[in-house]
């Protein structure tokens, strides 16, 4: 298996808090990539750090063999990593294809000139951005809402869409911050369903969740962070047994 | 009928309209109201560019009367004798555009970062600077004339004939107003078409996209910086072009016409006619040009129909009943007169 995305070292400061110290992680193409960790262990921030939303204080990320650069979001997602919000960020006042069709965005390039004289390399590239945005609704399970203003999608289907939005600028890496948060049971079940189909589909899939047992039923491997540092890194099954981990997560020493 | 014969007929019924418009409304009501009409043509142009800017893109400009000054001054240096220059208007109108546009950028790059308030007030000091430079540029070498302004510029002509005298056509005298209204009005809709397309397309989503939420829109891969960037310099040219022919059509600018009142006007035929919404903002434009001008020469007969005297002046009168009336429509209708569907509904979900 090869390494898609090389952390080396990554560390983040806030004032005197140090959010991150030192991590440092390996995402392997194809694999579900989990990351847990208790409450402000700075699951989040790396996430910002590894999208470009915060600019790192030390280290170094490899993706697909090249260096990523530095604060520049829309970089990152072109060079292929797209990502989810925990607070689901969607264009609110645009219907659910509007959405998916913005995130196409960075893999077209139709101009002002473009636009305005509706040239036939434009029409079509219009034309295959609807049509585009219409297949990934319809793989997100949510085809029949592509009229509707994103704002007024039920919760569970707004993160199909987020989801949605994300594989619409084509990455190697679909980072999901916590996607099954305030999800009900069988929403939470539908959603395993569709990441293992993104694996399925050969879409390497970074995932910070809170539901232990969605993560330690989907992921491959999974990376614990606690305090900003990376105190685990291994299947499941192994990790679940890590003395460190329980002590993160349980608060103290389990005989 | 079906749809595409309805379309003719709506777009055949409007070039009727338009076309026949000022002979109307001149023969009805004389040809200062048909002058009228060419500075509402002139306003749609501007309140379009500005729409681009508030309307699609988000960003607050309070000083976008700026590029209007822009597009008037080069104009007036390029066509006056004040520098002996007499280029023709078909030269200079695409070149203010540009240069207008330069501007855009000059003013967007150092607010890249601002939202909201902010920015309002940058680009409100930025709009200030412009007409202050045009007030004091006289010194140490003369290039605007300072406060006296620019007289004497040529008229817009077209193929030799300039558009502010009268022509006959088969013995219809058809006065300067006249063909100014229509050299107004074609651009005006050139501008539309130019709004309309520039709406439905990979672009425009990518401005409603920052205006709704700009770290969701990076994390689309939007370079959100040129975006901005190009948002600014678009609707710049549209006020570069309004300024030039603001120029031609009055033969005279100075920086009187070019304070931050005519920011706010411009902002306020967006604002009260639909934000983002094209054709509200048409609406804006031509209710706000042409209801004060009802109102300067409708307040002082009626004042002295009803009480024997004019009691109020109508000038104060007129900025009195201005207030009033934007204070109302934002309270009942927020999102403006004419709104899009998408705001209309927004606003009535906000209210229950």
């Amino acid at each position: 298996m090869s390494a898609l995305l090389e952390a080396r070292g990554v560390g983040k400061k806030f004032g005197g808090v140090q959010a991150l110290k030192d991590v440092t992680l390996t995402i392997n193409a194809g694999e579900i990539y989990g990351l847990i960790g208790p409450n402000g262990a700075g699951k989040t921030t790396f996430f910002n750090v590894l999208t470009g939303l915060y600019t790192r204080d030390g280290g170094e990320v490899l993706f697909a063999g090249s260096p990523l650069r530095l604060g520049s979001p829309h970089e990152v997602t072109r060079a292929g990593i797209a990502r989810t919000f925990q607070n689901i960020r969607l264009f609110g006042n645009m219907t659910a294809r509007e959405n998916v069709m913005v995130g196409r965005h960075a893999r077209t390039g139709a101009g002002v000139l473009g636009a305005v004289f509706r040239s036939a390399a434009a029409r079509a590239e219009e034309a295959a951005i609807r049509r585009r945005a219409d297949e990934l609704l319809h793989y997100v399970g949510i085809a029949d809402r592509g009229d509707d203003l994103a704002r007024h999608l039920s919760y569970g289907d707004q993160r199909r869409l987020e989801i949605a939005r994300a594989l619409a600028t084509e990455p190697k890496l679909l980072a999901l911050d916590e996607p099954a948060a305030g999800m009900n049971a069988t929403e939470t079940a539908a959603l395993r369903v569709l990441v293992e189909g993104l694996r399925a589909d050969g879409v390497t899939v970074l995932l910070i969740e809170h539901d232990v047992k969605l993560v330690m039923g989907l992921c491959d491997r999974v990376a614990v962070l606690d305090y900003g540092e990376k105190i685990a890194e291994d299947v499941p099954a192994a990790v679940q047994k890590n003395p460190k981990v329980i002590e993160a997560y349980l608060g103290g020493s389990v005989a | 009928m079906d749809q595409k014969t309805k379309a003719y007929a709506g777009t055949f019924l409007i070039a009727a309209v338009l076309a026949v418009a000022p002979f109307a409304v001149g023969g009805a009501f004389g040809n200062t109201w048909v002058r009228v009409l060419d500075y509402a043509a002139l306003y749609i142009i501007l309140a379009l560019g500005l729409n681009i800017v508030v309307g699609f893109a988000g960003l607050l400009d309070l000083g976008y009367i700026a590029f209007y000054a822009v597009g008037a001054y080069l104009y007036a240096l390029l066509a006056s004798p004040h520098f002996g220059l007499h280029w023709p208007a078909w030269a200079i109108l695409p070149l203010g555009a540009c240069v207008a546009g330069l501007f855009g950028v000059l003013l967007g790059a150092p607010t890249l970062r601002l939202r909201g308030d902010y920015l309002a007030i940058v680009t409100l000091g930025f709009g200030e600077i412009i007409r202050i430079f045009m007030n004091n540029l006289n010194a140490p070498i003369n290039i605007t004339n300072g406060p006296k302004g620019i007289a004497r510029i040529d008229a817009i002509s077209i193929a030799g004939q300039p558009l502010s005298k009268a022509i006959e056509i088969a013995g219809l005298k058809i006065p300067g107003v006249y063909l100014y209204y229509y050299l107004f009005v074609v651009l005006a809709l050139g501008i539309v078409f130019v709004s309309i397309r520039l709406q439905d397309s990979r672009i425009g989503r990518a401005w409603v996209a920052i205006r709704e939420d700009e770290i969701a829109a990076k994390a689309c891969g939007i370079d959100t910086r040129n975006v901005k960037l190009l948002a600014f310099a678009m609707g710049a040219s549209f006020g570069g072009v309004a300024g030039g022919l603001f120029a031609g059509f009055q033969e005279f600018v100075s920086p009187e016409s070019f304070g931050l009142m005519e920011s706010v006007m411009v902002l306020c035929m967006v604002v009260l006619g639909g934000m983002g919404h094209i054709p509200g903002v048409i609406l804006g434009g031509l209710l706000l040009t042409v209801l004060p001008e009802a109102f300067r020469h409708g307040a002082g007969p009626a004042q002295q129909a009803l009480f024997g005297k004019v009691l109020l002046d109508p000038e104060s009168l007129r900025m009195l009943l201005f207030g009033i009336a934007l204070i109302a429509v934002m309270l009942y209708r927020p999102a403006g007169l004419w709104p899009d569907a998408r705001h209309r509904r927004e606003m009535a979900e906000k209210k229950s």
